[in-house]
């Protein structure tokens, strides 16, 4: 059981949405949609559950096309960002829903929402409304509908952004149990690199309407293809420079330079795009001979247990990001410290040439 | 300007509250400096909506007192209290230009033409707003929207108090950084009070040289950023900022030291557990101060998340879940893994609070 | 997109197509019809062209009808207006008195509007009728029967009791979206209460205004049975409005050409002016 995008392109209006796209997801697979928003995310998941069709290409499912066939008539379930349940059921009601369509028996019915109720740690509260419930509860009563019916294809789009970061936390975690061990293919959209990370799964980073890679979400993050991918698979954003290579040593601009090591110290003098990601550069000496940079900071963001840095080098605004707390005035000079063996460097055409994390 | 003192302040939308929970603000006292950033932290429900409606004025308390400097404005009405607000979603004068937005409360107070001009140049400079004086506020984007109730504030010279309810609600993501920035940097140059109210942590640690974190009605701890992620005086605090939150695991008392699931906690000075002796106790402990060696807490180790700066690990002791975070670089043993908990940032609750 | 499901929805739609022909383009075809043509009954018909059209456009009876209309309806309009604005301002925002206060401003809209003309007819007879009796004992000579002058006072202020609810509910509606942070705002500001009408109030009604204008320019334009009950277009012609004209022409003398050439400039009349004053009030909105 398999879904697969074949050449699929959609364009509305003649804007083109999804440039050619061509995708294949596994049975029992966990699939990250990565991207900002507007970059294609939510059309793409559209066309997979069959609520819209695409300008051209095929969708295969199961081994046989499905591109025209009705969303009804698809086993897909579907959750979004804002909490859509019907609001004059109760709990209870709301989950059993897509079995009472499908006309299954009571006993079957009560049995199953019982099951999937218990796994959403709902059971307490199935006799309620959805508006009595929490946001995350809320939330939680939408993903059980869409588990109840045993779908063959779950999407859910951006379903956690709604939520505060605590409740985000806490479901970001639940989810990936709740499939495990499930044959359906599920496909989550998401804006943050983080969840993508932490669901581990498949990850298929996506820039204006195209696939740039699509693969095992930790080999995509540490070996991007190219810098559109890398810099979708980061956040705070990729720190990015151009760089002229000569010998061991890139120079940036404004009389910058680091050496470097490893197989990226081999390649070919000549201009590159270098990027590192900002957790590479710390105020924190963590090792000794590390490169430094001296900025003026922005802003110092603190998270709670992270700091990112914003700072000021040569005309050009930096990220930094470190664990703990580490404030810095408004305007205050700041020595950062770089870990040049965790950097990419990317050709003229953005291919990854040397590097990695 | 002024400093900002709360005294034994208590509310409750109820006629007669009896129980604990009718008080929607349980009884508080903060004092704030002039010239100070400060943040009201707390989920929704907290009650740091209904402190921030005490002080501007919108409601008057059941019990206590709010002075600005020496006086008492507790039964003052929100326009004698000299305070400006920037609410969550942009409030402007739809048909103004952004001048004649900026000039309104002075225009309102009959300060003389050239005075407000030069208020309103001044400001509108501080705020990037000088090149869009004459258009049309309602063509902004939203920053801007929200840069001019800013400015509105500012450009008064008796303001005691700035208040920020979410301002950033309705900004772009990516730009939040940006604005975040400004109000940092505005907020060193005028050295006025402002007081930041938000669930998000990022904003109110970002923000606030000083931060109350609120839960349940109550304030739980007054910090700096580095106190709360160091010293957190309540586990809900240890829980709610951070990200994966602090471990809370029980505990007990045992031949004088303090024990997990039958393991004694050797980090934790003996004399501190003696002092928490009669509530029920909890050690806490920030997945980031847990480290694996081969002797120590005896674990077995289950999930382990990847989110690529560091690892998450979850760990268990008796089927108890300790969650360790392993920074990039650093292995997690397979099995026969033990913890061990640093000690400056073990801690010790009773009751849910800390135990000095 | 799945479109063998699209082509079905069509028959959906298909109540309302078969609804809308029987109700106004079988009607109107008809009027068109007869608007060309003369008959003298027995389905006998002759062709007319444009004649009746110039006839009724050239006849100083539809120029007056036509300027007692637009009197009318400017005066209910400066009347309703300000004053359901004035009302709506003017009613609590929360508690108790919110409903107690819908609830009367509902009353006159649910009244049907013959009713409306045979309450008023006995309300102001200058002999037994509140109205009329009580005003001719504070000593106004009044007698709407008679006199050109009660007659338009009567009917105006029967239009403003039955229509200003109207606007006050359209009204009171915008004024209770408006966030409550822009009244705090304005207050922190130190707005005046002019101020928060001028900069606040005003311009978020700006859309329901355009709306109520529109609303109450059309029905008045249009009224025909409240005056028809109410003064039956007199005394003389004194209250003959532009319906209640046509509907002399049509019924009391039959003639049913020029009747069908005046219903037709009529509704073209009401269209343009809509037209127009939908525009002008969206071109502000844009600048």
């Amino acid at each position: 059981m398999t879904l697969e995008l074949r050449h699929v392109t959609k364009s509305v209006d003649g804007v083109p949405h999804i440039f050619e796209t061509d995708l294949l997801l596994e049975e029992g697979s966990f699939n990250v949609l990565l991207g900002t928003t507007l970059a294609g995310k939510t059309t793409l998941l559209q066309l997979m559950a069959g609520l819209d069709r695409p300008s051209s290409g095929e969708i295969w499912f199961r081994g046989s096309n499905v591109t025209g066939m009705a969303v009804q008539k698809r086993n897909v379930s579907m959750v979004y960002q804002q909490f859509i349940n019907y609001p004059h059921l109760s709990v209870y009601e709301n989950i059993a829903s897509p079995l009472r369509v499908a006309k299954l028996g009571r006993a079957e019915i009560e049995k199953r929402v019982g099951a999937v109720s218990e796994l959403l740690r709902l059971t307490p509260m199935l006799q309620r409304r959805p508006a009595e419930l929490s946001g995350g509860q809320q939330q939680r009563t939408a993903i059980a509908r869409a588990l109840v019916k045993d779908s063959d294809l779950v999407l859910l789009d951006e379903p956690l952004a709604n939520l505060d970061y605590k409740l985000r936390e806490e479901l970001r975690d639940e989810l990936p149990r709740l499939f495990a061990g499930r044959r359906c293919i599920v496909v989550y959209a998401t804006t943050e690199p983080t969840e993508a990370l932490l669901f581990g799964g498949y990850t298929a980073t996506l820039h204006e309407g195209r696939v740039t890679q699509f693969g095992p979400t930790g080999a995509i993050y540490r070996q991007p293809r190219d810098l559109l991918s890398a810099q979708v698979f980061s956040d705070p954003p990729l720190n990015v420079a151009q760089v002229i290579k000569n010998g061991p040593r890139i120079e940036l601009s404004g009389g910058i330079g680091f050496a470097l090591s490893g197989p990226a110290a081999g390649l070919p003098d000549g201009p590159y795009t270098w990027a590192i990601r900002a957790h590479h550069i710390t105020p924190l000496q963590q090792a000794a001979g590390r490169a430094t940079l001296d900025g003026r900071v922005l802003l110092a963001e603190l998270t709670g247990s992270d700091s990112v840095i914003h700072f000021h080098l040569d005309g050009a605004t930096w990220i930094s990001q470190s664990h703990g707390v580490h404030p810095f005035d408004v305007g205050a000079d700041a020595k950062l410290f770089v870990d040049v063996d965790r950097s990419f460097l990317f050709d003229a055409d953005g291919r990854l040439v040397g590097g990695s994390e | 300007m002024a400093r900002i003192t709360i005294d034994r302040l208590r509310h409750s939308y109820m006629a007669e509250p009896k129980r604990p929970e009718d008080w929607a603000l349980k009884e508080m006292s903060l004092e704030w400096q002039d010239g100070g950033a400060y943040a009201l932290l707390g989920p929704s429900g907290c009650g740091k909506t209904t402190l921030l409606n005490l002080i501007s004025g919108l409601l008057r308390p059941s019990e206590g007192r709010i002075l600005f400097d020496d006086q008492d404005v507790s039964r003052a009405s929100p326009e004698d209290r000299n305070i400006a607000q920037v609410f969550q979603f942009p409030v402007i004068y739809d048909t103004m230009t952004v001048y004649e937005n900026l000039a309104f409360p002075l225009k309102n107070r009959h300060v003389p033409a050239s005075e407000i001009d030069r208020r309103v140049r001044e400001i509108a400079g501080m705020l990037d707003l000088g090149d869009s004086l004459m258009n049309r506020a309602a063509g902004l984007t939203a920053d801007g929207k929200q840069k001019i109730s800013l400015g509105r504030g500012l450009v008064r010279s008796d303001v005691n108090v700035i208040m920020f309810d979410e301002p950033l609600t309705v900004i772009d993501p990516h730009l939040k950084w940006v604005l975040r920035s400004k109000l940092k940097e505005l907020h060193h140059r005028v050295k006025r009070t402002m007081i930041y109210v938000t669930h998000d942590q990022t904003e109110a640690l970002t923000f606030a040289d000083l931060v109350v974190v609120m839960n349940n009605g109550e304030v739980v701890q007054v910090g700096t950023p580095i106190e709360l992620f160091d010293r957190p005086a309540h586990t809900f605090v240890g829980h709610f900022i951070g990200s994966p939150g602090m471990n809370v695991l029980p505990a007990s008392l045992e031949n004088d030291g303090v024990s997990f699931m039958g393991s004694r906690i050797e980090v934790i000075d003996p004399q501190r557990a003696g002092a928490a002796a009669g509530g029920q106790l909890e050690i806490g402990i920030r997945p980031e101060f847990i480290s694996f060696g081969t002797t120590g807490l005896p674990v077995e180790i289950g999930k382990v998340s990847d989110a690529g700066r560091f690892r998450i690990v979850e760990a268990r002791h008796q089927g108890q879940l300790i969650r360790v975070l392993v920074p990039e670089g650093y292995a997690v043993p397979a099995d026969g893994a033990h913890l061990a908990f640093d000690a400056q940032h073990t801690h010790l609750y009773r009751d849910g609070w800390l135990v000095a | 997109m799945n479109k063998q499901i699209n082509q079905k929805a069509w028959l959906l739609v298909l109540p309302v197509v078969v609804l809308v022909a029987f109700n106004a383009v079988i009607p109107l075809m008809t009027v068109v019809n007869y608007s060309v043509q003369e008959t003298f009954g027995d389905n006998v018909f002759f062709w007319e062209g444009v004649g009746w059209f110039e006839q009724v456009l050239q006849s100083p009876r539809f120029h007056d009808a036509l300027l007692r209309q637009m009197l009318f309806t400017g005066l209910v309009l400066v009347i309703e207006v300000p004053l359901g604005l004035i009302i709506a301002l003017a009613m609590p925002r929360k508690g108790f008195w919110v409903s107690v206060c819908l609830v009367l401003m509902a009353l006159p809209l649910l009244i049907p509007w013959n009713v409306v003309g045979a309450m008023w007819n006995i309300f102001a007879l200058p002999e037994i009728g509140l109205l009329g009796k009580g005003l001719n004992n504070l000593g106004f000579d009044y007698n709407y029967t008679r006199q050109p002058v009660t007659a338009w006072f009567t009917t105006v202020l029967m239009d403003v009791w039955h229509w200003t609810s109207l606007v006050v509910l359209l009204c009171y509606a915008g004024l209770v979206s408006i966030p409550d942070d822009y009244y705090r705002a304005a207050k922190i500001d130190g707005a005046s209460a002019w101020a928060v009408f001028r900069y606040i109030q005003l311009p978020k009604l700006k859309r329901v205004l355009t709306i109520a204008i529109l609303l109450r320019f059309m029905d008045s334009f249009m009224i025909y049975t409240e005056v028809k009950v109410l003064t039956g277009g007199g005394p003389g012609n004194a209250t003959t409005f532009l319906s209640i004209d046509l509907d002399k022409m049509a019924l009391g003398q039959f003639d049913l050409g020029p009747a069908a050439a005046m219903s037709l400039i009529y509704f073209l009349i009401i269209l343009l002016f809509s037209w127009l004053f939908y525009t002008l009030m969206m071109r502000n909105e844009a600048q």
